[in-house]
């Protein structure tokens, strides 16, 4: 008898959490999935995986569409475009997300592009250099120039911002400048944008490079960095669009085949201008008219 | 050594208070009752964080409801009942060293490919508590270790002259008297589970939808943090909020499993 | 009260428990290997030793500099840490008075479920250009170290605090008895009778510093490089895993997996060498 109760009474605990987590999610969920408008046809599951940059997009278009179709469920993982191609290749994700071009040796899926995205140069604001030709930036991210001086700016060593191998960001930057990756001599290797940002926004002589919306959102919003013209056209999401800014990519969903059902009606709405909305909130560029 | 001590402790508490004021200073101002009660929106930036608390107590309950039967289990096995010098009891004690110092990525990936493909149980709340299991079973089998291992040997001959069997003296004696080993174990475990990014993002993955079952999809709190911080310009706001959530969440959880450590101690040491 | 039969079954059910618990570490290697292991052949593994630098998308996988990365900013962190947190301990047992060593202890507690992403990014906005102001460019070795050394000293304070509680109060008495002052007695009586729970509290310390990824990854710059001073910037084998595996594919995942591999061998090479530590303080 004095066994049960001492059983018993070490399991409270642990029911009492169980329970209330059981509790706030039955009464959160049964106020929360009111379906809204249905329409017919659509019913079943997707999953998406792959690039961090994408997956934020993406599960906000998959919101508005699962809550104009109240069957689906689309579930949006994060992980990287290769964790995309990979994911998409062995059926693991319906659909797989990826934050670039495909690669040649990728050719075997199908790409449909859901938005764009350019990749901005950034220096802290208090840096007085105005710009930067495309053989300086070479310079500086090869260690040929060490110091700002020698760029016309303030005499102090060049803090320089690279992002880590594999990125596709990297990839790009290094396309357009003609840099062996190899060749790249950083000071600071980040991970995500808000890191690069960041870092830049903490260090007067640092210079980054970032996907453009996030700079241009960061710089309007109050944060010390200062994005750069390239090749003498401004960085701006508007000059993405109009195709003027060099440095820019696709932001892609793909498939192992040609999608067919709920895949190619999700895809088709991705690609629709019913999210231009969403598209630009996330500081992306929109593909549809 | 009273002063040199004495400023240690205010070393400490300055620290702490620079972090927490930091985190005070930005998040106090988005936190609200509908934070707490509405679902994030535009990637998080706007809109609360409710579907993800409830995910993040799923995971943590699954997590610890795994880890504490096996880790006490383990602990009393190791201490009481097997010899110190024993092929068996060394081999665990050594894989679980091993254990405790295995990175929190990789756990994310064993976790991935174990429990989500392996084990067929996809992105779930299921395998992502289950890998955190996995994660802070050393840190609560040591810490009940410690506290078994501090009962004076006498505890235990008097119970043996008293009649008592090993397990009956274990339940009646020996546990209450661990209990703040045990107490401690819990506090540093559940800090660790609630604090994993890394282990999360593969596991129980990055849907912020309000979950139905412990199959579904959840993003844990740690996770939305680093989303907001790292991926999403213009979350700062609600990852500092959210961020100070944790931490108040945090203090009472911790004052109620040391209260409740507390009371079970005393309440246990009068039946005898 | 218990009949020897059930006494038999409980301890089968125990041994149960603890096959499951030994047996992941067992698991987690087994998967490091299976991902890692037809790479390995192909190229042998030397290379991760030898090559000129961490170049995956080139062929070049020398992991060597990340291992002397993980090293120093592990012993950096520990060697500051652990006195901390044991001094914190004593001030909580047998400095403050009651009230303040609960508070104290409330907020240790506190410190140690922070998550790390949020410990890194008050390393990365608050800590990282106050170092960069003292000597550029600021992400460092010495932010990593700072930075890990308030994440672990909770580890150690806590552990050490619950060894200090369990000093049977006998021994302060003696010890009070004897006239001896309060710094010594913690000194001569209470650290001895702890010890066997300060070298837990400094293993599990030691493991999360090895282990610890995301704030690491926030502070320390990341470049592969072995650090030549305190300021300069480098990788933890860690970082280096989280930084690439979603974006690598192919040898390059392969190769970040024998990371893996090598920190796993970093962490049974430390686990020996307690091992060996605790022996000989079993005769003693």
């Amino acid at each position: 008898m004095q066994k049960t109760r001492q059983n018993s009474r070490a399991l409270m605990p642990l029911l009492l959490g169980v329970t209330v987590a059981l509790a706030v999610q039955s009464c959160s969920s049964s106020t929360l999935s009111k379906p809204a408008n249905s329409s017919p046809q659509a019913q079943g599951k997707l999953v998406l995986t792959g690039s961090s940059t994408v997956a934020p997009l993406v599960a906000e278009i998959a919101k508005r569409y699962e809550a104009q179709n109240p069957g689906v469920r689309i579930d949006v993982q994060s992980g990287g475009s290769s964790r995309g191609i990979s994911d998409a290749r062995q059926g693991v994700a319906d659909i797989g997300m990826v934050s670039r071009a495909l690669k040649p040796a990728e050719k075997d899926l199908q790409a449909f592009e859901i938005a764009k995205d350019g990749v901005a140069l950034i220096l802290h604001q208090d840096n007085p250099v105005a710009k930067l030709s495309d053989a300086q930036v070479v310079s500086l991210y090869t260690k040929k120039i060490t110091n700002w001086q020698e760029v016309g700016g303030k005499d102090a060593p060049i803090t320089v911002v690279n992002k880590a191998e594999g990125r596709s960001t990297l990839e790009l930057f290094a396309k357009y400048f003609k840099l062996e990756t190899k060749a790249i001599k950083a000071d600071v290797v980040i991970g995500e944008n808000e890191q690069a940002i960041k870092t830049v926004a903490g260090n007067p002589n640092a210079i980054g490079y970032v996907s453009i919306g996030s700079a241009e959102y960061d710089a309007k919003n109050g944060s010390s960095i200062k994005l750069l013209p390239v090749n003498d056209v401004m960085a701006s999401t508007a000059n993405v669009s109009n195709q003027t800014f060099p440095i820019s990519r696709p932001l892609n969903l793909v498939t192992k085949t040609a999608p067919t059902g709920l895949q190619k009606v999700f895809i088709e709405f991705a690609q629709s201008s019913a999210v231009t909305d969403i598209v630009k909130e996330q500081y992306f560029v929109p593909v549809a008219q | 050594m009273t002063l040199l001590i004495w400023s240690v402790a205010c070393l400490v508490v300055g620290v702490l208070l620079w972090l927490l004021g930091d985190l005070i200073w930005h998040g106090i101002g988005q936190l609200s009752w509908a934070f707490l009660t509405t679902a994030p929106q535009k990637a998080g930036r706007a809109g609360g964080i409710a579907p993800i608390l409830v995910s993040t107590a799923l995971i943590v309950g699954v997590c610890l409801a795994t880890a504490i039967p096996l880790g006490v289990g383990t602990a009393v096995l190791l201490v009481e009942f097997s010899p110190q010098r024993g092929l068996f009891g060394r081999l665990v004690r050594l894989s679980l060293d091993v254990l405790a110092g295995v990175p929190s990525i990789v756990f994310g990936l064993f976790g991935n490919a174990f429990f989500s493909k392996t084990l067929g149980l996809g992105f779930s709340i299921l395998a992502g508590g289950l890998t955190l299991a996995c994660m802070v079973l050393p840190i609560l089998i040591r810490s009940t270790q410690e506290g078994l291992r501090a009962v004076p040997d006498d505890y235990r001959r008097s119970a043996a002259a008293l009649g008592l069997s090993r397990t009956a003296a274990l339940w009646v004696l020996l546990l209450p008297a661990a209990m703040p080993g045990l107490a401690v174990g819990i506090l540093l475990g559940l800090g660790r589970a609630i604090a994993e990014t890394a282990a999360l993002i593969f596991t129980s993955g990055y849907v912020d939808r309000m979950p139905d079952s412990l199959l579904d999809s959840g993003r844990a709190l740690s996770v939305h943090i680093f989303d907001l911080a790292m991926n999403i310009s213009g979350g700062e706001a609600n990852a500092y909020a959210s961020a100070l959530l944790l931490a108040i969440g945090l203090m009472v959880i911790n004052a109620i499993i040391s209260g409740l450590a507390h009371w079970f101690r005393g309440s246990r040491i009068q039946v005898i | 009260m218990f009949p020897w039969l059930s006494e038999a079954i409980f301890i089968g059910v125990l041994r149960g428990l603890a096959v499951v618990s030994g047996v992941v570490a067992l698991l987690i290697l087994l998967f490091l290997l299976q991902e890692a292991l037809p790479f390995l052949q192909q190229i042998g593994f030397a290379r991760f030793f030898q090559d000129a630098s961490w170049h995956p998308v080139s062929q070049e996988y020398n992991l060597l500099p990340m291992l002397w990365g993980t090293l120093f900013v592990t012993v950096g962190s520990v060697l500051l840490a652990t006195p901390l947190g044991i001094l914190s301990a004593v001030f909580c047992q047998y400095y403050a008075p009651p009230a303040i060593a609960q508070v104290y202890r409330r907020l240790i507690e506190l410190l140690a479920g922070i998550p790390s992403v949020v410990y890194g990014f008050w390393g990365l906005v608050v800590l990282v250009p106050l170092i960069g102001q003292l000597h550029p460019p600021g992400p460092s070795l010495l932010a990593g170290i700072l930075i890990l050394s308030v994440m672990i000293l909770p580890t150690v304070a806590l552990v050490a605090d619950a060894s200090f509680s369990n000093v049977p109060p006998d021994y302060l008495r003696g010890a009070a008895a004897l006239g001896l002052g309060r710094w010594a007695t913690v000194r001569s009586v209470v650290m001895p009778a702890a010890k066997a729970g300060l070298l837990a509290g400094v293993m599990l310390e030691t493991g999360r510093a090895i282990g610890e990824t995301m704030a690491v990854l926030m502070v320390c710059g990341n470049v592969v490089q072995v650090p030549d001073s305190l300021f300069a910037p480098m990788r933890t084998l860690t970082a280096n895993i989280a930084l690439e595996v979603a974006y690598a594919v192919g040898d390059h995942r392969a190769a970040l997996f024998v990371s893996g591999l090598v920190l796993m061998g970093l962490i049974v090479v430390l686990v020996a060498i307690a091992e060996v530590i605790q022996q000989g303080k079993i005769y003693d």
